[in-house]
């Protein structure tokens, strides 16, 4: 009797794959920040979330969830988002 | 079939999952309000926040987040290892993360200390004598990457526990979620610190 849930997941292969395109994209903000203040912050804003997606994905395991987690996390995020917008829809007119 | 091998059906195990999931939810939106704290503080003061922020180590800072990384790395691998049944191996690379986790934490200490030797913490003299949004500025460093630090030790911990419920056979390939609610939280631990670091070594 296979006593051991099948779980479908990655491969080692495929973790190390994954670190390894972080510790580049790590490497690229570097490089892009030290180009000036406008490229730093644009880099802030696409690489790091860049970074964090590939964290959630597969080493969270999220590619692998069901639509209701998925769905959850979207709803999460899109609040914080929210919020930013409206922080500085307020901020910015003052 | 599950549910006599486990003890726990298919159905709680998701659950178990998404209860989880919905507390790292907590923990985003925790950091999220200090973010937006930064951000409308940054709007505010911008030049003094990037004179601050040159003040900061960027090669520590760098390093931290390579150590991070790879935490993170070490601990999927755990995980996999795991549901591959190889728990000795599981056992070694949580202790492995477990290292990276206090190498980040002396790397912080150091960090700290520097600053701390140079007269700056939270409302020192020298502190009180720069212009007030750099004050800000390492106000909400010292909150940000101190709250973190907590995180990450709090990680440690967490994992040590992990260690001995590995070893005594509570943790099991056929039961293996604590080891991956752990990782979830090791691994939202790395996210936060992925924007922390060009938030305010780079692009402050």
């Amino acid at each position: 009797m296979d006593a051991i849930e099948k779980h479908e997941g990655p491969t080692y292969g495929t973790f190390i794959a994954v670190w390894g395109v972080l510790i580049f994209l790590t490497a690229m903000l570097v490089v892009v920040s030290r180009m000036g203040h406008g490229p730093a912050v644009f880099a802030l804003l696409t690489i790091a979330p860049l970074k964090a997606g590939l964290v959630v994905y597969y080493f969270m395991h999220l590619k692998y969830e069901g639509l209701l987690l998925k769905t959850i996390l979207v709803v999460a995020l899109a609040t914080l988002i929210i919020f930013f917008a409206l922080l500085f829809a307020d901020v910015s007119f003052r | 079939m599950s549910e006599t091998v486990t003890g726990a059906g298919h159905g709680e195990y998701q659950t178990a999952k998404l209860g989880m999931w919905l507390f790292l939810l907590t923990e985003i939106t925790l950091f999220g309000g200090l973010f937006i704290g930064y951000a409308y503080m940054w709007s505010r003061y911008p030049r003094e926040f990037h004179a601050a922020s040159q003040e900061l180590n960027t090669v520590l800072g760098v390093t931290n987040t390579m150590v991070l990384l790879t935490s993170s790395l070490t601990m999927a691998l755990a995980i996999a290892s795991l549901q591959r049944g190889l728990v000795r191996r599981a056992m070694g690379l949580v202790s492995v993360t477990m290292l990276f986790g206090l190498v980040f934490l002396v790397n912080k200490g150091i960090e700290w200390g520097t600053k701390f030797r140079h007269g700056l913490w939270p409302s020192s003299p020298e502190m009180l004598k720069l212009p007030g949004g750099q004050q800000v500025f390492f106000g909400l460093y010292f909150t940000m990457t101190g709250l973190h630090g907590v995180h990450v030790l709090v990680g440690v911990g967490l994992l040590a526990v992990m260690l001995v419920l590995l070893a005594r056979g509570r943790i099991r390939p056929e039961r293996a979620l604590l080891l991956e609610n752990s990782g979830l939280y090791w691994h939202l631990v790395d996210v936060v610190w992925i924007f922390l670091l060009p938030l305010f070594y780079f692009a402050a």
